[in-house]
């Protein structure tokens, strides 16, 4: 069948580009999602090289990239740390919550959207992609820096809020009323809590069942629970990634580190393909004329993420410089964003694709260098 | 000399310490084991200068080199590779009732199901105590057992 030689072509060729496009980011000292995006937008419809044959093949394997997403997600912190994050900085997630989900669904209903798009907007605007500022916070030997746990702790709580906010979104988009996605809301918190509390209590329950010395066994045994429990909740009407965030949760921290180990290159690549089928989606033609629009929306949540971590970092008793560079730690938005705005697509509200595409480009890459920025300032003014 | 312990959300966790000679330190352990070690500027107080990277094994070689603690750590690793298993350690507190009497009348492996794999006592360390080991006050046992058998074993040293 020549279709098979096409898909494999095509997948073959789509993987040694995005081993480029990564090198290169990595060169660059910026994170790939935004190159990923690019060569996605350049291969879909109206692009240059239309990547058809492995389109298809390409929206399942997104599915399976969100979960893997949300699964490591879940196993990236405990219990014990969550609640720490939620002691010393509660008033900061809120502050996070209140300066930056407003001007998103703002620019959404401005930009004409129905207010279920204007919502996934919010969630767009507000969750700071983990990965990158992880990530970047390594690179630039920032770790042991006051303001770092503050950073760490608004990243944290804009995790678990999100496992909220998904099925919020969810019910909005299937088109339920205020009262369905209140009593979505409620669910998704009890679940959290139980599954937390369960995991503190029986964790290492799970942990047994899950361990083998063997990792295939440990693969198979950690994807096949996770995509069973995405498969109900997706079933319930809630969202799959918050199921595959809750296995994540339960998992015990004492198998959570072999876990991520295991998983992180599977994540890596379906990742990857959720990224691309997001851009494949995605006609550029249509993103250059909301491009003022984003533009003007990455601009205005620099400036609120900026007070987040300003504000996060003051808590912690930290100067000004290290609440500079706490506030521009936490610009960058990624990976999560375009899981929010893949549920708005999936809905059928693909304004929403369009805007969040242009919305991730501009972040992705000014996030990094503005985290840099701050801290060449003072550097050039000291002498020696 | 204070030692404050942080915790970084899925990094690890980062010690801040003030050395006598005037150098506040700040050492991050990852979750791999990396450790980095990183000196506070002087001009602003919140930036880590990165020293020193190390590798796990590097960090083990080196915490080897300078002491026992990390004996801890490394019951820590096992318990995390069999699950339910876990480890601490339990000062013996000046007013236990144990204070000054062979290891062996806790008979703490009958009683909770723990076993006191060593003995910390100031820089020294006693590696697999026999029962015949005397504790003194401020002893610190290294322990392993289910979490209930620690909780059983602490409030038994603690006395009635």
């Amino acid at each position: 069948m020549p279709s098979v030689a096409a898909l494999l072509t095509e997948l073959g060729l789509l993987f040694l580009g995005l081993s480029l496009l990564g090198l290169l980011a990595r060169r660059l000292g910026l994170s790939p999602i935004p190159f990923v995006l690019v060569a996605a937008l350049a291969l879909g419809d109206g692009g240059v090289v239309p990547l058809e044959t492995a389109a298809p093949f390409l929206e399942s394997a997104a599915e399976i990239g969100v979960i893997l997403l949300l699964l490591t997600l879940g196993l990236e912190f405990t219990a014990q740390e969550l609640f720490g994050s939620l002691r010393h900085h509660g008033p900061s997630g809120l502050v996070d919550l209140a300066l930056n989900a407003p001007p998103g669904f703002v620019a959404g209903l401005l930009l004409g959207l129905p207010w279920e798009g204007a919502l996934a907007l919010a969630g767009v605007t507000w969750i700071s992609s983990s990965g990158i500022i992880a990530r970047l916070l390594g690179d630039l030997g920032r770790l042991a820096n006051r303001e770092t746990p503050a950073v760490l702790a608004v990243l944290v709580l804009e995790d678990v809020a999100m496992a909220l906010f998904l099925p919020l979104l969810v019910v909005a988009l299937a088109g339920g009323g205020p009262l369905q996605a209140a009593g979505g809301i409620a669910l998704a918190l009890t679940a959290v809590a139980l599954v937390l509390l369960a995991a503190h209590r029986h964790g290492h329950r799970l942990g047994r069942l899950l361990a083998h010395p063997d990792d295939e066994q440990v693969l198979l045994r950690l994807l096949g629970l996770t995509l069973l429990v995405a498969g109900l909740t997706q079933a319930l009407g809630a969202s799959a990634a918050v199921g595959a965030f809750l296995v994540g949760i339960a998992v015990p921290p004492s198998f959570a580190e072999r876990a991520r180990a295991i998983l992180s290159p599977l994540r890596d690549l379906f990742a990857a393909t959720f990224f691309v089928a997001f851009g494949l989606a995605t006609d550029p033609a249509e993103v250059l004329p909301v491009l003022p629009a984003v533009v003007a929306l990455a601009a205005v949540t620099t400036l609120t993420k900026f007070g987040t971590g300003w504000f996060a970092a003051g808590r912690d008793g930290v100067g000004p410089a290290g609440r500079r560079r706490a506030g521009a730690a936490l610009v960058a938005r990624g990976e999560f964003s375009i899981v929010i705005a893949g549920l708005a697509v999936a809905a059928g509200l693909e304004e929403v694709g369009v805007v969040a595409t242009g919305y991730v480009l501009v972040m992705a890459v000014a996030g990094p260098l503005l985290a840099r920025a701050v801290d060449l300032e003072p550097r050039r003014r000291a002498p020696g | 000399m204070d030692l404050v312990e942080t915790l970084l959300p899925g990094v690890g966790i980062r010690y801040e310490m003030s050395t006598r000679s005037g150098a506040p330190l700040a050492f991050v352990v990852r979750r791999d084991g990396a450790v980095e070690v990183s000196v506070y500027d002087a001009h602003d107080r919140d930036r880590a200068r990165s020293a020193v990277r190390l590798d796990a094994d590097e960090a083990a070689t080196i915490a080897e080199v300078l002491g026992a603690p990390r004996i801890t750590q490394r019951f820590a690793d096992l318990s995390r590779e069999v699950p339910g298993l876990r480890s601490a350690r339990l000062t013996v507190e000046p007013g236990s009732p144990y204070v000054d009497r062979p290891l062996g009348d806790t008979r703490a492996r009958t009683r909770t199901g723990c076993s006191i794999v060593a003995v910390v006592r100031g820089e020294q360390v006693v590696p697999a105590p026999s029962p015949q080991e005397v504790l003194r006050a401020d002893d610190v046992l290294v322990v392993i057992g289910s979490g209930p058998g620690l909780d059983a074993l602490a409030t038994l040293l603690a006395g009635p």
